[in-house]
C-alpha cells in the first residue's frame, strides 16, 4: 500500500521535474531540477529492493556529474541575453516528431491487455555482494575495459581544460 | 507486537535522535570557545548569567540563539531569492538525515522486546552517509551563487571544489575498511571490530585513517582546511551575505557535521560503543559489579567536585562582588549531597543482583555513554586542531588533496586487501 | 514496505521541516529596519564594482572533471571491496587483487599522465 503510493510519489516527481528542467529558461534552475528528477528516480530504484543502485545514482549524478553542470553554469557569467526564450529552429518538426513518439508509447500501453507480471526476485536480489560476484568473475572483461573509458576521459578533460599542454 | 506500536517507536526514535544531535550543538559551541580561550590564553565565554548562573560560559550559547532568532535577515539587490532561502535548509537537511544510519549502541533485548538505537538499519550502510552527504556541495554552491556577492561566489567555487577533491579521499579511504569487514553495514563493521583495542581499524587500518581523518576536516570546512569562508580573503566566503538564521542554519549545519563525523570515526576505527577489553557477554555476565563499580565512580566524582566547588566558593569569596559569587555553592552544595547520598546508599543498594532486564538495560546505557564519550572525543580532537594549527593555501590545500592523499589511498588500498588475505588465512 | 523505510521518511520530512521552521521563521520572528545600504553586496565597505556573477577560472571546471572520473572508479572499488573477503575465503584472493590491480593500473597511467601535463597543479 504504502509502496504504490511513494511509487506514485516518484513517478510523479520525476515526470513533473523532467517536465521542469526542459521548460526554465534560467539553465541553473534547469540543472537543480534535474538533481530532483534523478533524486527521485533514486527512490524508485530504492523501492525495487535496489538500494546499492540508488545510492550509488545519488553518489555519481547528483553528487557527481551535476555539481560538474552546476560548475560550468556559475563559471560563464548567465546574462541577460542568455536568458531570454530561444527560438528552436524547426519547431514545427520536433513538435510533431515528439508528440508521434508519445503517442506511439501510449497507444502500446493501451493495446496491451495487461503487464506481464514481474517475475519474483530472490532475497539475494539487488545485494552488494552478488553485484560484486557477477561484476568480478562473469563480467570481468567490461569490468576492466571501463577503466579503458575512464582513462580515456581523464585525456580528454587535460585536453580541454589546460591551456597548454 | 503489532505494526503500529512499531511505527510510533520508529517515529520517538527518529525525534530523540534529530534532538540530540541538534542539542548538542550549543554545547560544541561552548567547547569551541573554552577550547579556544585555553590553547591560545585569551578569555573564552565567561560574562552572560542569569541571576549570577553561569555554567562556565555555556550561558553564551543560549544569548547567540537568542540573538540569531530575533535579527533581521538580510539579502541584496542582486540576490536570487528561491535558492538564497533554499540553501541553508539544504545544509541543515544533509546534516540532520546522515544520522539515519549510525548506531548507537548494540539492540536493547529484553525477553522478545527489541530495541535498536538506529533509524534505520541499511544494507548499504555506510555509503549512504557518503552519498548524501555528497549532496551538501549544493548549500554552498547556491548559496554563494545566489547570494549575489563576489566573495560568496568565490567562496562556494574555492568551498565546493575543496569538498569534492577531499570527497574523493574519503571514498578511497573507506574502501579499506570494507576490504576488512566485508561489509556495508555499520553494525557489522563495529562488531567485526569486538572489544580488542588491537582489533579496531585504527590499528590495522592506520594510514586509511589518517587520510579519513584529514578529509572529514575538508569536508566541513574547518581549519586547517576553512578556505571557503578563510576570513583573511574572502570575509566569510559563501554566506557574506546571509544573516540571522538564515546563517545559523549554517552554523548549525556545521556543527552537526561534526557531531556526525566524530560519530563515523569512533564507528569506523575505535570500535564504536565497545568499551576496551570488555566484551557484551563479559559485561552482562558482571552486570551487578559493574553498577556497584559505576556507582563509586560516581560517588567520589560528587564528592571531589563539590569539595573543589566549594573550596572555590570560599577562596574567592567577594571576588565579583554580587550574585556570581555564589554560583559556585549553588552547584557545589547539591553535588556534595549527591555525594554523600551516593555513599550512604551504597551500603543499601552494594549486595543487590540485577534482574536480567536491569543488566541488560545497564549494559545499553553504559555503551551508550561509551559510544557518546569517544564521539565527543573526536569532537575535541577538531577543535583542538583548530586552534592549533594556521591555515592551508589553495594550492598547497589542492596539492595535498591530489598528489598526497589520492596516491596515498590507492596504496592503502592494496595493503588493506593484503591484510585481508592475511588475516582470513 | 519494511520499518526502515518508514524511519527514513519520517527523518526526511522531520529534516525538511527543522530547516523550514529556521529558513522561513526567521522572517516572522527578527525585526527588520530598512536601509538602502544594506541591499549593497558585501565588499568590505566600497561600493560594489562590475557584476557580481562575473566570469571564474577554468581551473574549477578541470578539477570537477577529474573529480567525477575519479568517483566513478571508486564506485567500482566498492563491491569489489564488499566481496573481497568470501573470495579469499574461497581462495581467489590473488586472482581478485591482480584483477583490481589491473583496473587501477589502466588509471593510475591516467593518474600519472595528469601529473604530468600538471592538470592537478593549482597554478599555472
Amino acid at each position: 500500500m504504502l509502496e504504490t503510493i511513494l511509487f506514485y510519489l516518484f513517478a510523479a516527481t520525476s515526470v513533473t521535474t523532467a517536465l521542469l528542467v526542459i521548460s526554465r529558461v534560467n539553465p541553473l534552475m534547469s540543472a537543480l531540477w534535474l538533481v530532483v528528477c534523478l533524486a527521485s528516480s533514486a527512490g524508485l530504484f530504492a523501492l525495487l529492493s535496489a538500494p546499492f543502485l540508488a545510492i550509488i545514482q545519488i553518489l555519481v549524478y547528483a553528487g557527481a556529474v551535476m555539481v560538474l553542470f552546476l560548475f560550468v553554469i556559475m563559471l560563464i557569467d548567465i546574462s541577460k541575453e542568455a536568458l531570454k526564450p530561444r527560438v528552436v529552429r524547426f519547431a514545427k518538426v520536433v513538435a510533431v516528431s515528439i508528440t508521434g513518439y508519445f503517442t506511439v508509447i501510449v497507444c502500446i500501453v493501451l493495446w496491451r491487455p495487461s503487464f506481464l507480471p514481474a517475475p519474483l526476485a530472490d532475497a539475494a536480489y539487488g545485494d552488494v555482494k552478488v553485484l560484486g560476484k557477477m561484476l568480478l568473475t562473469d563480467y570481468a572483461v567490461p569490468f576492466e575495459l571501463a577503466s579503458l573509458l575512464l582513462l580515456a576521459a581523464m585525456i580528454g578533460a587535460v585536453v580541454m581544460g589546460k591551456k597548454k599542454l | 507486537m503489532d505494526f503500529g506500536t512499531d511505527i510510533l517507536i520508529a517515529l520517538g526514535k527518529v525525534v530523540l535522535i534529530v534532538v540530540m544531535v541538534l542539542n548538542l550543538i550549543p554545547l560544541l559551541i561552548w567547547m569551541e570557545r573554552k577550547g579556544a580561550a585555553y590553547i591560545q590564553d585569551r578569555r573564552g565565554p565567561n560574562r552572560c548569567h542569569i541571576l549570577g548562573i553561569r555554567l562556565g560560559g555555556i550561558i553564551h550559547s543560549l544569548a547567540d540563539a537568542v540573538k540569531l532568532v530575533t535579527k533581521g535577515s538580510t539579502s541584496t539587490s542582486a540576490t536570487f531569492h528561491p535558492l538564497f532561502v533554499i540553501a541553508p535548509m539544504i545544509s541543515l537537511f544533509v546534516a540532520c538525515v546522515t544520522v539515519a544510519v549510525i548506531p548507537f549502541t548494540e539492540p536493547l533485548v529484553i525477553g522478545d522486546f527489541t530495541f535498536q538505537f538506529q533509524i534505520a538499519d541499511l544494507s548499504a550502510g555506510l555509503l549512504y552517509v557518503i552519498a548524501l552527504s555528497s549532496l551538501s556541495v549544493y548549500a554552498i554552491l547556491l548559496a554563494g551563487w545566489s547570494s549575489g556577492g563576489k566573495f560568496s561566489l568565490l567562496g562556494a567555487l574555492r568551498g565546493s571544489s575543496q569538498m569534492i577533491s577531499y570527497e574523493l579521499a574519503m571514498g578511497l579511504a573507506i574502501v579499506a575498511i570494507f576490504l576488512v569487514s566485508g561489509s556495508f553495514r555499520l553494525n557489522d563493521i563495529v562488531a567485526e571490530q569486538g572489544a580488542i583495542p588491537w582489533h579496531w581499524n585504527a590499528v590495522r587500518l592506520p594510514l586509511s585513517f589518517i587520510l579519513l581523518f584529514t578529509a572529514m576536516f575538508a569536508e566541513t570546512n574547518r581549519l586547517p582546511f576553512d578556505l571557503p569562508e578563510g576570513e583573511s580573503e574572502l570575509s566569510a566566503g559563501y554566506h557574506t551575505e546571509y544573516s540571522a538564521m538564515r546563517f545559523g542554519a549554517f552554523f548549525m549545519a556545521e556543527y552537526a557535521h561534526l557531531v556526525v563525523g566524530s560519530l563515523i570515526v569512533t564507528l569506523l576505527f575505535f570500535g564504536g560503543w565497545h568499551i576496551p577489553f570488555l566484551s557484551s557477554a563479559t559485561l552482562h555476565a558482571h552486570a551487578s559489579d559493574v553498577l556497584r563499580i559505576l556507582w563509586i565512580i560516581g560517588g567520589i566524582k560528587a564528592l571531589l567536585l563539590g569539595a573543589f566547588l566549594v573550596r572555590h566558593f570560599v577562596r574567592r569569596k567577594g571576588y565579583w562582588g554580587d550574585l556570581r559569587d555564589y554560583e559556585f555553592l549553588v552547584f557545589g552544595v547539591p553535588l556534595l549531597l549527591v555525594g554523600l547520598a551516593l555513599a550512604v546508599g551504597f551500603f543499601v543498594v552494594g549486595p543487590v543482583v540485577l534482574p536480567e532486564w536491569a543488566s541488560r538495560l545497564l549494559v545499553f546505557l553504559l555503551q551508550l555513554g561509551v559510544m557518546l564519550a569517544k564521539t565527543l572525543f573526536f569532537v575535541w580532537v577538531f577543535i583542538w586542531v583548530r586552534w592549533t594549527l594556521p591555515r592551508f593555501r589553495y594550492d598547497q590545500l589542492m596539492r595535498l588533496g591530489w598528489k598526497v592523499m589520492i596516491p596515498l589511498g590507492l596504496v592503502n588500498i592494496f595493503i588493506a586487501g593484503m591484510m585481508t588475505m592475511y588475516l582470513e588465512r | 514496505m519494511n520499518l526502515n523505510g518508514i524511519s527514513l521518511l519520517f527523518l526526511f520530512a522531520l529534516a525538511v521541516i527543522v530547516g523550514l521552521v529556521m529558513v522561513v521563521g526567521t522572517s516572522f520572528l527578527g525585526k527588520w529596519r530598512g536601509n538602502k545600504a544594506r541591499f549593497i553586496p558585501y565588499e568590505c565597505g566600497l561600493d560594489p564594482v562590475g557584476s557580481p556573477r562575473s566570469r571564474m577560472p577554468l581551473k574549477f571546471f578541470l578539477v570537477a572533471v577529474i573529480f567525477i572520473i575519479f568517483d566513478i572508479e571508486v564506485v567500482f572499488l566498492y563491491p569489489w571491496a564488499v566481496v573481497f573477503r568470501d573470495f579469499v575465503a574461497d581462495g581467489k584472493g590473488v586472482l581478485m587483487l591482480v584483477e583490481m590491480a589491473v583496473f587501477l593500473g589502466i588509471l593510475a597511467l591516467g593518474f600519472g599522465y595528469l601529473w604530468v601535463r600538471g592538470a592537478l597543479e593549482w597554478e599555472e
